[in-house]
């Protein structure tokens, strides 16, 4: 890690970046990494995510993506998970029926990264369609895929960029990738292998789903917003949990790692 | 390799011979290799009421679909990766403009296991996907069996087995071993499924190329009707140690796809205004082609052995 162009002391400063901003996110979501080993990371924001923990937290990270690419070793940042910076120098790189069927539904990834355009109390996610599927308001990209990921991964992670009631709704307008609780209603035998979603960072709050069969609760509040904030900008009455404290904010070096060493032509810093 | 065994042709006669009107037809490639030259010639030579499969459309399920190809679209993912939406596709789904266009909906490994099934010739695929998502409501294809065996139930998927599937590779020889290398996606299951494959190359290459690497081929001729040389087949997709992925195309693609009549004048400039792959890519122009380039990283070779016979006493 080269910390050269800032004294020590300088780097362990807590920056100002705003908590809704991309790099707020990124070093929030970078420290959930510790201790977890191989991650399914996508493109955007988890890639900058990933990038920082292997620099910070977690440089034993093994990054799989889903176009069979195993034990990344990317010499510049990744335009898309079939990146050809991904596959230059890569530990492995499988065919799609391996990878999803061997590395993820085998049971070989720690964490896996989504994203959602809504994201209900047990952590179900719709990235499928806004308003009726027939002829919906919006066409979503859909599974891809993150149906295998939520119910195969150890535990997901959930970066949103907007904290409302449309994207923290009661209900979804429909379910892509469910839940255990949800996929468990339908069928109390099918239980998924994987915990579903265990973390959502927002630009408001960190909140957790600690237990498999749990409601997300609210664990940490950012800088500045208040409890009340977050519960008002929750479609569902949301519990808050007994310890919740105020996020820790990324530091001037986490800061500076994103903006001058991982994402330095700005492809997804904004 | 027999002389009968020589499957090279030019992409117009393979086209015409192998894709009709109404067939069910497999673009393969998952962000690497998309057959692009492939999709530009079916647009030119005016197939219609095409069943388009692929787990990740891309922006080439986009021209394919605006060029009026396409009736319905089997998939898992709608957008374009990191560059935004498709939005012939959303014009289409949402608000049925021009024409309304049927998707066939499953999520990426669901059609992983369609295409094994195809592949394997097996009945369904099951895997562990599904339970509690409103996937199976939406497209009944996905089914719920029991396990005979005494576990919990299962969902499967049917077999995928398109008319024809068309991928795009480094290099073949004459008689269609098809060998790519980086990421190959789904498309050996894609190639068994099929009744036909066509495959263009960068490169068509000598047998003895092939053979000295023998796991690099992911399609072996016995499954292979056509090769076809086409460098830059895949432009603006790329192809591993040939050229990278045109990542500005791409983002200069939404706002084009954005609005039909610059789709369509896109088509008519790129598509229709050009015989062939080796004229659009003059028509990208040579700069941009170059900065395309990539530097060498070679592997290292591997040592498949010979066996030394006539020392082995007692062998001859």
């Amino acid at each position: 890690m080269n910390t050269s162009t800032l004294p020590e002391n300088r780097a362990q400063e807590l920056s100002d970046v705003d908590p809704s901003s991309t790099e707020f996110l990124a070093a929030v979501a970078a420290r959930q990494l510790a201790g977890r080993r191989r991650v399914f990371a996508g493109v955007g924001l988890p890639a900058l995510a990933v990038d920082l923990a292997r620099r910070t937290v977690n440089p034993d990270v093994e990054l799989i993506y889903e176009s069979g690419v195993c034990g990344a070793h990317p010499e510049g940042l990744a335009e898309g998970i079939a990146d050809s910076v991904l596959v230059s120098g890569a530990e492995a790189v499988v065919g799609i029926p391996a990878l999803f069927g061997y590395v993820l539904q085998g049971g070989h990834v720690d964490v896996g990264f989504l994203g959602a355009a809504q994201v209900d109390r047990w952590g179900s996610l719709n990235t499928s369609f806004i308003g009726d599927w027939d002829r919906p308001k919006v066409r979503l990209p859909g599974s891809g895929g993150a149906a295998e990921i939520m119910a195969n991964a150890a535990e997901c992670f959930v970066v949103l960029r907007r904290h409302d009631p449309g994207a923290l709704p009661a209900q979804l307008d429909f379910c892509t990738s469910p839940s255990p609780v949800r996929a468990m209603a339908e069928d109390p035998r099918m239980v998924p292998p994987g915990h579903g979603v265990s973390v959502v960072i927002t630009p408001l709050a960190v909140l957790r789903r600690p237990d498999k069969l749990g409601e997300l609760v609210i664990s940490e509040v950012h800088p500045g917003v208040s409890v009340d904030e977050v519960r008002a900008a929750t479609g569902w009455d949301i519990a808050v949990a007994d310890d919740v404290r105020v996020t820790e904010r990324p530091t001037v070096e986490e800061v500076r790692l994103l903006r001058e060493e991982i994402d330095t032509v700005r492809l997804y810093l904004r | 390799m027999a002389t009968t065994d020589d499957k090279v042709t030019d992409l117009a006669s393979a086209v015409a011979a192998h894709v009709r009107d109404g067939m069910t037809v497999a673009l393969e490639g998952f962000g690497h290799l998309i057959p692009f030259a492939a999709a530009h010639e079916i647009i030119r030579q005016g197939r219609r009421d095409l069943t388009l499969c692929r787990l990740t459309p891309d922006l080439l399920a986009d021209q394919i679909i605006a060029a009026g190809c396409v009736r319905r679209l089997v998939a898992s993912f709608f957008a374009s990766g990191s560059a935004g939406s498709l939005h012939e596709v959303r014009r289409r789904v949402e608000r049925a403009d021009p024409a309304p266009l049927e998707v066939e909906e499953y999520s990426h490994y669901g059609m992983v296991c369609r295409y094994q099934a195809g592949a394997a010739n097996l009945p369904f695929f099951p895997l562990r996907s599904y339970a509690g998502s409103d996937l199976p409501r939406l497209n009944p294809n996905i089914r719920k069996v029991s396990d005979p065996y005494g576990g919990p139930d299962i969902y499967v998927v049917p077999p995928l087995r398109p008319d024809v599937t068309i991928v795009h590779a480094q290099r073949a020889d004459r008689a269609g071993n098809v060998q790519m290398w980086g990421i190959v996606g789904v498309q050996q299951e894609a190639a068994y499924a099929a009744r036909t494959v066509i495959a263009t190359v960068e490169e068509v290459v000598d047998e003895e190329v092939v053979r000295s690497d023998p796991n690099r081929t992911v399609i072996p001729s016995h499954a292979v009707a056509a090769v076809v040389h086409c460098p830059g087949g895949a432009h603006p997709s790329y192809a591993q140690g040939h050229y990278d992925r045109d990542n500005a195309f791409y983002r200069e693609w939404e706002p084009i796809s954005k609005d039909r009549d610059a789709t369509l004048a896109w088509l008519e400039a790129y598509v229709h205004g050009v015989p062939d792959r080796a004229a659009y890519l003059e028509m990208i122009g040579a700069e941009r082609w170059a900065a395309l380039k990539v530097s060498p990283r070679l592997s290292q070779p591997v040592d498949f052995g010979r066996r030394r016979l006539a020392e082995v006493g007692g062998r001859q």
